[in-house]
């Protein structure tokens, strides 16, 4: 069902974990639909993304995009970061079946949250970034058991 | 490998394919001729019949072979509705029941039909009670399963046979889950119709029956020839019937031996996982339980992950997360049992048989609790909640 891209990449994902005072953190996604991706980009004074990291709920395609996306943004400046879309992140993991296509439409837009989160802390605007739907529910009564 | 989806499907016996393999061969004969080629596998057809008929203390003819388990279901609720429709347009039903018994509820819906779909408690079980109030003086047919696949519940039957005979509506149970891992009788249920499919008791695939009993007017499904009383013509599947005949005979034969065997396993598999991985939580009835089945729901993580490094691992299983059901939600059984979407993303089945061992379900205990916890470091989920916890 899967590419070997992205079985590699969910055997083996790159970046897990999470960076201590990121510079930006984006959380997208719901978990009543089976999947959150959280990132953290470090990013330098020049606006370079030194680090990415990456944690997500959800199937494999999702974490293959998530390692993916963290890959494929570092090193590279924000407005770099910014074209790394949905369909660059699929192509660079030789497709992904069509039910999954979501997964790497969440990663495009943990991306550009964690990039908001940066300009909102740093009081910028970032060209040609929206502010994005960040619909992950907050201060849901806990389960027990 | 270790395969624990025997809820999916099972091995076919090898005893089971050897007792088909003639009637490829030799034995090719169509049943309806009069030549000796044919009359033997009519006279193998008979033989298949009357064991299933005494493995469930019914008549033999009160057996109709069909393709499988869905179509036996399909059967039973269209051609009810259908000889019924006259009498009243309201059928009973639960919420967990599989989809071939679910969507074909909807398509009636859509003919006119009213469909009462009952709740269940959380552990799945239906409340005869409940029951009982929802029947209308319409209701035609109430319809429950008798062990769910997911979960593993077996459901009161007895209890639900008993009210449905006394109020005279016809009752149905999809027993394809047990039949054969539990001993059934049709008497004893009070059920007029039971679907079962020979893929779950290690028999072949694309076989089945519905038991109909004898007094229920049931229309034709298949339209044709006179096969099956006219009621589903077509050319008997003879090696299908043949294989379904000798795994039922084969399944009452080491029935007893594999309910001890697999409960075993069942409840140790349960104690361990419960006891070594936190946050869980045992799905469906504790002890009201097929004895193979074992469904447990891990928070913070998603099924198909889970599968996926099962499988990497060579553990068949199978979850009922969204990704795993091929739509955005989890399964409605789930749902239905009362667990929240991101609980139920997090479900694992590991359905067992009576050729685990003990052996196994150590590995699967100890590949499931790495599996688990580095999935929950990856987890924006278990993050958060660990975060909390401080």
């Amino acid at each position: 069902m899967y590419s070997e891209k992205v079985m590699d990449h969910f055997q083996n994902p790159r970046n897990v974990g999470e960076i201590e005072n990121a510079s930006g953190v984006g959380t997208v996604g719901n978990a009543k639909c089976g999947d959150i991706m959280r990132i953290f980009l470090d990013i330098d004074d020049n606006g370079v993304v030194r680090d990415a990291k990456f944690k997500t709920f959800g199937c494999g395609a999702a974490v293959a995009t998530s390692s993916m996306a963290t890959e494929m943004v570092k090193g590279k400046t924000i407005q770099e970061a910014l074209q790394v879309t949905n369909k660059a992140v699929m192509e660079a993991l030789d497709g992904l079946p069509p039910v999954k296509v979501h997964c790497s439409l969440l990663a495009e837009e943990a991306i550009h949250a964690a990039l908001w989160d940066y300009a909102e802390k740093h009081h910028i605007k970032i060209e040609g970034l929206e502010k994005p739907k960040n619909d992950i529910s907050e201060g849901e009564e806990e389960e027990q058991y | 490998m270790i395969y624990l989806d025997n809820a999916a499907t099972t091995r076919t016996a090898p005893e089971v394919l050897e007792a088909m393999l003639p009637y490829f061969t030799e034995n090719y004969g169509n049943p309806s001729t009069i030549y000796a080629l044919g009359s033997a596998a009519k006279k193998a057809v008979n033989q298949a019949r009357r064991t299933i008929a005494e493995a469930i203390g019914a008549k033999q003819e009160e057996i109709y072979f069909t393709a499988g388990g869905s179509e036996a279901d399909n059967w039973a609720v269209k051609a009810t509705a259908e000889a019924y429709g006259g009498k009243g347009k309201h059928i009973i039903t639960t919420k967990i029941e599989h989809h071939a018994m679910l969507h074909t509820c909807e398509y009636l819906e859509k003919q006119g039909f009213e469909v009462t779909y009952l709740d269940v408690d959380g552990d799945g079980l239906v409340d005869v009670e409940a029951l009982k109030a929802a029947i209308r003086p319409d209701t035609i047919l109430i319809s429950v399963m008798y062990g769910n696949n997911e979960i593993g519940t077996i459901e009161p039957i007895a209890e639900i046979g008993a009210v449905a005979k006394e109020r005279g509506i016809l009752f149905h149970t999809d027993a394809v889950q047990a039949f054969g891992q539990v001993p059934l009788n049709v008497d004893e249920l009070h059920v007029d119709m039971l679907s079962a499919s020979a893929h779950k008791l290690n028999g072949p695939k694309g076989i089945g029956m519905l038991y109909i009993r004898t007094g229920v007017k049931i229309r034709s499904f298949v339209h044709g020839g006179a096969q099956e009383r006219s009621r589903r013509a077509g050319t008997e599947n003879v090696p299908g019937i043949v294989g379904f005949g000798a795994a039922v005979e084969r399944a009452v034969r080491t029935m007893d031996e594999r309910i001890k065997k697999e409960t075993e396993l069942r409840d140790y598999l349960i104690g361990r996982i419960e006891k070594e991985i936190p946050y869980c939580r045992l799905n469906g009835h504790r002890t009201k339980r097929l004895p193979g089945n074992v469904n447990f729901a891990f928070r913070f993580i998603e099924g198909e992950s889970m599968l996926i490094m099962l499988d990497m691992k060579g553990i068949c299983a199978s979850s009922g997360s969204a990704c795993t059901s091929g739509s955005l939600d989890p399964s409605h059984v789930l749902l239905a049992i009362g667990l929240k979407h991101e609980i139920a993303h997090g479900s694992l089945r590991l359905t067992l048989s009576a050729e685990n061992t003990k052996e196994e379900m150590d590995t699967v205990v100890e590949e499931l609790k790495k599996i688990v916890a580095k999935l929950r470091e990856m987890s924006p989920l278990y993050q958060d909640f660990m975060a909390k916890q401080k």
